[in-house]
């Protein structure tokens, strides 16, 4: 382990990341994910030598692949660490480099090795009405894969609206009957909500999982409460400006470039659980309301339906 | 947006329309890194190689070809265990089952532990690059400051956050003329017969980049046909001449419609493939004055080489000659992918530009980002550009202050939309076509230029042996 552990942060320092910025990182995950200062330690050890990597196996519905995409912008640790280092990613359409019958090989023979142990992570709805026929790989319904699949895997993240709740296809009217794994399986899924959410939940998730061996606690939508335990509305650095009444009433104006409260322009942040305001995007650069924007409500269920019309106010 | 601003008729201040191009910009050089190397560069370079290879002769070979700034038989030897540790750990993950070992594979082991090294580094570079979009967007993947009639990062155009970005763009900008262009190089010039394989007939680009409120003049790639491959033919592409056909496709049969007046009428039933004339796919087929056509960077290329275009015409001429390979070879998978790597080159750059067209209007006292407007009752509008796929439109009708109906036409349906009612080929399909293959059971070959197209779809490609006349999915990732 020591070995390991040395051979790691050389390694880190040689891409430049030197082992203080790695614990800083560290202290940050375990204060996002609410748990106290003694687990930083612990924290650095699942980075730095997991014994197994632990086998994910990550399935694609329907979806756009943000979410995927989101989890490549995870900077601490880097994606090359988690996917060379820290899991095992056994099956992901976007970055296997197997394709056609020995991609659809990899996941038969991943379901095989690892029952009952694999991560399993599914992006995207799934399709209900004709059979499941309005989404498929390989000749296979995403209901069918999702039935096979999921009840194998040791625990399931949905990550995204979509995964998680149904997502844009499932909005009304929802010609093919797209519902979340959830649903279509009958199987209790941790929801790693938004579109995209922020890897930082996921990464989190994870890391919770392989520190303590079991998820973080939900709430009842089954989000981890350590990422969507309190609304955007009551974390948010423009919530004097509410109180206030200081108003933004129109984009362009002189109260917009004060950065006053967005309410009256749609913003959904009292009914959206989230942490965005406190940990922002891409590795804290911004966050919607500081681009100046309406919180959508992207991390609620049926948020396609039930926040739109996205600019009027609640 | 773009479609939803020319219904109502609003023209969005030229801030907005800067940082627009900026994020755009931003999004060419990332997807661009990110397509080459992390979904693409792995049917050029057999990573199981990379383990035989020296390091001390990687790194003199990295010293000749490349600018990376990284390097050194230490740099290369530290990757090169990376690598076996991974693969003595048993655990393959994402590098399990894969064509490694194909005869296809041409790279020496050197070349595959430099192309993999940069692989890993590029992993980096991209999420960092993604936070340009962050800057002035919000966040990445998804951007949140772009509202019709202009954008919302009004407190964001400040200095400390415009230098972070020009910091960001020239990190990104340095890594593709420093590590990108010299890796397309040197792994091109081990694959110059595939200069001959993959091409395809007719081009189109929407085009993007406006550098005034007026378009397409002032588009900095330029809008435009290319018809039977004859450059100096180029004409101006108009979105009037834009038909969707359904016969093949999973779809109510119906006429050949324009977008304005398009119909989604998807078959309410388990669709299958039918054979011998049936319908076989989710694409509508896009067709331009009824032919089918190839969007994307190497349309987009065509189209301003044949313009004359002052960047990237050396840019092309000279990577021509640098491979010593005729300008015919442009049409080819080798060409496509080529095209991309070029027009990041040349894109990036221009964003230098529009930064310091930024700073100098918010010098001069100009911080508007927004022009206010209002729904009219009924109207309908055209949003046209090039997205880092290709040709991207949208036509919106308005009708009650609501959409009344709703249509885009996006580049993989372009490039991998299905036949029409006349038997003409998708342009991927036209494409595959002469692929030679050494193992059907292992058809790398067949990715190469399936993935050169940069495909954005998750679904089923179904290619049959005219020989076994056996079907074989070939998954597009």
């Amino acid at each position: 382990m020591e070995k390991e552990q040395k051979q790691f942060y050389e390694r880190l320092e040689q891409k430049g990341v030197s082992r203080r910025d790695f614990m800083k990182f560290c202290t940050f995950l375990t204060a996002t994910m609410g748990l106290s200062s003694s687990f930083v330690p612990k924290v650095a050890e699942v980075f730095a030598a997991p014994s197994q990597r632990p086998p994910v196996v990550w399935l694609h519905f329907a979806e756009c692949t943000g979410c995927s995409e989101s989890v490549l912008r995870s900077m601490y640790p880097w994606i090359d660490e988690l996917v060379l280092d820290i899991l095992s990613i056994e099956y992901h359409e976007t970055i296997m480099a197997a394709a056609g019958h020995q991609a659809e090989e990899n996941l038969q023979m991943a379901m095989k090795k690892y029952a009952g142990k694999f991560i399993c992570v599914c992006e995207g709805g799934v399709a209900t009405k004709y059979d499941g026929g309005w989404g498929k790989v390989g000749g296979q319904t995403f209901l069918e894969i999702a039935r096979d699949v999921v009840p194998k895997a040791a625990a399931t993240i949905t990550i995204g609206n979509c995964s998680s709740f149904g997502g844009i296809q499932a909005a009304a009217p929802n010609p093919g009957g797209y519902v979340s794994v959830e649903k279509a399986t009958g199987v209790k899924t941790l929801k790693i909500a938004g579109c995209p959410p922020n890897p930082v939940n996921f990464v989190g998730t994870v890391v919770n999982y392989l520190l303590l061996g079991k998820l973080p606690a939900l709430d009842e939508l089954g989000r981890p409460l350590f990422a969507y335990g309190k609304t955007i509305h009551d974390q948010c650095p423009r919530r004097a400006h509410f109180e206030n009444d200081e108003m933004v009433t129109e984009f362009g104006s002189e109260e917009a470039a004060m950065g006053y409260c967005l309410y009256q322009v749609g913003c959904k942040g009292p009914e959206t659980y989230n942490n965005c305001p406190v940990v922002k995007f891409n590795d804290g650069t911004s966050w919607p309301v500081e681009a100046g924007h309406p919180c959508i409500g992207c991390s609620e269920p049926n948020f396609w339906d039930t926040m739109t019309p996205f600019y009027e106010e609640l | 947006m773009r479609a939803v601003e020319d219904a109502v008729g609003v023209t969005i201040p030229d801030n907005a329309r800067i940082i627009r191009n900026l994020l755009h910009g931003a999004q060419f050089q990332h997807d661009h890194i990110v397509h080459f190397y992390h979904l693409h560069a792995l049917d050029w370079v057999d990573v199981v190689s990379a383990l035989k290879a020296d390091p001390k002769k990687t790194a003199s070979l990295s010293e000749n070809v490349s600018n990376a700034p990284w390097g050194g038989s230490a740099y290369y030897k530290n990757v090169q265990q990376r690598l076996q540790t991974f693969v003595d750990s048993g655990q393959l993950g994402p590098l399990n089952n894969a064509y490694w070992g194909h005869s296809a594979y041409n790279l020496p082991p050197e070349a595959n532990l430099m192309a993999s090294a940069h692989y890993i580094e590029a992993l980096r570079l991209q999420a960092k690059a993604a936070r340009m979009h962050a800057i002035f967007g919000a966040k990445n993947p998804h951007l949140q400051s772009l509202v019709v009639g202009g954008i919302t990062s009004v407190r964001d155009l400040r200095p400390d956050r415009i230098a972070e970005f020009l910091y960001l763009w020239k990190e990104t900008q340095d890594f593709i003329k420093n590590v990108y262009i010299p890796d397309l190089l040197a792994v091109a010039s081990f694959y110059k017969d595939w200069g001959a394989i993959g091409g395809t007939t007719n081009f189109m680009a929407w085009g993007e980049f406006p550098q005034s409120s007026a378009e397409p003049q002032s588009l900095y790639m330029p809008r435009g046909t290319i018809m039977k491959r004859n450059v100096g033919g180029i004409k101006m592409a108009t979105q009037d001449k834009v038909t969707e056909h359904v016969q093949r496709a999973w779809y109510e049969d119906g006429k050949n419609l324009h977008p304005y007046k398009g119909e989604t009428r998807p078959l309410k039933e388990n669709p299958d493939y039918r054979p011998g004339g049936g319908k076989y796919s989710w694409f509508k087929a896009p067709r331009y004055e009824g032919a089918s056509c190839e969007v994307g960077p190497l349309a987009r290329v065509l189209v301003a080489y044949a313009n004359g275009h002052k960047d990237v015409v050396p840019l092309v001429d000279g990577t021509l000659s640098q491979l010593d390979i005729p300008v015919q070879a442009l049409f080819s998978t080798l060409g496509r992918t080529a095209a991309r790597g070029l027009e990041s080159v040349a894109i990036g750059n221009a964003m230098e530009g529009w930064i310091l067209e930024l700073v100098g209007n918010i010098k001069a006292g100009d911080t508007k980002t927004y022009q206010s407007w209002d729904m009219p009752n009924s109207a309908q509008g055209v949003g046209l550009n090039d997205v880092p796929r290709g040709s991207l439109g949208h036509w919106i009708n308005i009708e009650g202050g609501k959409i009344g109906n709703y249509q885009y036409v996006v580049p993989s349906t372009w490039n991998l939309g299905p036949r029409d009612e006349k038997g003409q080929l998708g342009p991927v399909e036209e494409a595959l076509i002469g692929t030679p293959v050494a193992d059907p059971k292992r058809p790398l070959e067949v990715l190469r230029t399936v993935h050169s197209f940069d495909p954005c779809v998750a679904c089923g490609v179904h290619v049959i042996d005219p020989d076994s006349n056996e079907v074989y999915k070939i998954k597009a990732l």
